[in-house]
């Protein structure tokens, strides 16, 4: 009974945004819980965003669910209420896109290249891309079902390197923290994996990475329950704040 | 039967069915041959059979008498032991599988000096696996046993004694038979948990195929990719272990519990 006016409301809301998908200012106030899945790489830089977003706007809270982008795609086409998916994958965006899910067409706000990572102080001696044809060293990859394993393929292909690794890791994260935890002599990670590390991990560069560039789209859901703040958090992603943000974090930005 | 047993019994049965019908009905029956038989599925479920086994067999070997200490021994302290050795249970398994290489990896405490003895290091390979898999399944078998035990009758074992059997004897011949029912199912349980062991082991061991890579691992990553595929390594999971289970109930576990 109580229910059908607050439901009415949430609907007008819906519709209201529906209306002004070409960027007119909402009108409302940026408030309530917001909802953003991300990719796990982006865990740092927008969880700051984030904190910023909460800091200009008292009445709001922000949450996260990072996780792989392929499952985050699942979790969205399974009707997850989300208000914001930032993927970095650009099919895996294109699936939810390609289910009517997405309010608007998906923006490219970010992109990433592989880097090697090594715990500090490189026990391992390794140089180079090379080196992940060594079988006597401890090497982890991604799992060729994810992202950062496919751009691995793809760099290990034209570098010409046989990859002997010991674990396919299911998303980088996992990678890394074999790096971070002295189990492997070297991982091949994304470049902000490394710089999110610190001291723990060392980066080693590599001129193959060119050829993997990974493209990250962030997107406004069609189903988000809080709308006014979704677009807020997209225009501040794609702000110059952002981009700052998504720099320092060592990734590129349009 | 009465109603207030009979209607929440059938809730519970369907609350633990319904998912089960639910991957059955989704399920892509005109793929399943293809599914099958592509690369690396049979290698997967080959590893998972085998590790869960041996996890299974270490657990026995350790997991029974651990039960005995806590359940029969006056060793001070008791509390505390038991409720230590169930840690695995509320552990989360990935933070168990991040646990396991703080010890046991080529860094961890134990496993520093064996790299530095022998440049053996565990994480990675098959042996990882079946750590993992202990580590999470043995409480199951611990807790089963213990259970079983305090519900035997000691006048037996008190029997036992009095003819002039010591503790080992009379632990192999009275005590073992008569809880064998109570061994039996801790086993099962531990081995079932074992066969879906999925984060202390991709954490630990890795993931590789034919190396560490078991079922609960394939079905994870092929769900990233390709979900319908990944639906029908879960049946094929499921069925073999079900099999597994009922076979042995057959032949084993109700002679046991006859016994």
């Amino acid at each position: 009974m109580r229910r059908g006016p607050a439901l009415g409301a949430l609907l007008l809301v819906l519709a209201g945004c529906g209306t002004d998908a070409a960027g007119a200012p909402a009108g409302d106030e940026v408030a309530g819980t917001l909802t953003v899945f991300a990719a796990a790489s982006l865990t740092d830089v927008l969880t700051g965003l984030g904190d910023q977003l909460e800091a200009d706007h008292p009445g709001l809270e922000v949450q996260f669910s990072f996780a792989g982008s392929s499952a985050l795609a699942t979790q969205v086409v399974q009707g997850a209420p989300a208000d914001v998916l930032a993927s970095a994958d650009t099919e895996q965006m294109g699936l939810v896109t390609d289910a009517g899910l997405t309010d608007g067409s998906p923006g490219v706000f970010a992109s990433n290249v592989l880097e090697i990572a090594v715990p500090a102080g490189n026990p391992g001696g390794v140089t180079g891309l090379a080196d992940f044809a060594d079988p006597d060293l401890a090497l982890a990859v991604c799992a060729p079902a994810v992202p950062c394993g496919s751009a691995a393929e793809e760099v290990f292909a034209a570098a010409g390197v046989d990859a002997q690794p010991d674990t396919q890791e299911d998303d980088v994260r996992a990678a890394l923290t074999k790096v971070q935890l002295g189990e492997v002599d070297a991982a091949l990670v994304y470049a902000t994996d490394v710089r999110a590390a610190g001291d723990a991990v060392e980066g080693i560069p590599f001129p193959e990475a060119g050829q993997a560039v990974n493209e990250y789209p962030i997107c406004r859901l069609a189903a988000a329950p809080n709308p006014v703040a979704a677009r807020a958090f997209v225009d501040l992603v794609r702000s110059d704040a952002g981009r700052r943000a998504l720099a320092d974090a060592g990734f590129r930005t349009p | 039967m009465p109603a207030p047993l009979l209607v929440p019994a059938l809730l519970a049965v369907a609350f633990l069915v319904l998912p089960l019908v639910g991957l059955v009905v989704r399920a892509p029956w005109s793929e399943i041959g293809p599914q099958l038989t592509r690369p690396g599925v049979g290698e997967a479920l080959r590893l998972s059979l085998v590790s869960a086994t041996l996890a299974t067999l270490l657990s026995l070997l350790l997991g029974v008498p651990l039960a005995w200490v806590l359940a029969r021994s006056r060793v001070r302290g008791r509390s505390l032991l038991r409720a230590l050795v169930t840690v695995p249970l509320v552990l989360p398994p990935v933070v168990g599988g991040v646990a396991l290489f703080l010890v046991l990896g080529r860094q961890g405490i134990v496993g520093r000096w064996l790299f530095e003895a022998t440049g053996f290091s565990l994480p990675f390979t098959t042996a990882a696996v079946v750590v993992a898999e202990t580590f999470v399944a043995m409480p199951f078998l611990v807790v089963s046993v213990e259970g079983a035990l305090r519900a035997a009758d000691a006048r037996f074992e008190d029997a036992a004694a009095t003819l002039g059997a010591d503790r080992w004897t009379t632990f192999r011949r009275v005590t073992l038979p008569l809880v064998a029912p109570g061994v039996a199912a801790g086993a099962v349980l531990c081995w079932a948990r074992a066969l879906g062991e999925f984060g202390a082991t991709i954490t630990f061991a890795g993931n590789f195929p034919g190396t560490t890579q078991t079922m609960p691992l394939a079905v994870y990553l092929t769900l990233q990719r390709d979900p319908e595929a990944a639906i029908v390594l879960s049946l094929v999971l499921l069925a073999v272990s079900l099999a597994t289970l009922l076979l042995l109930r057959g032949r084993w576990l109700v002679r046991g519990a006859a016994g």
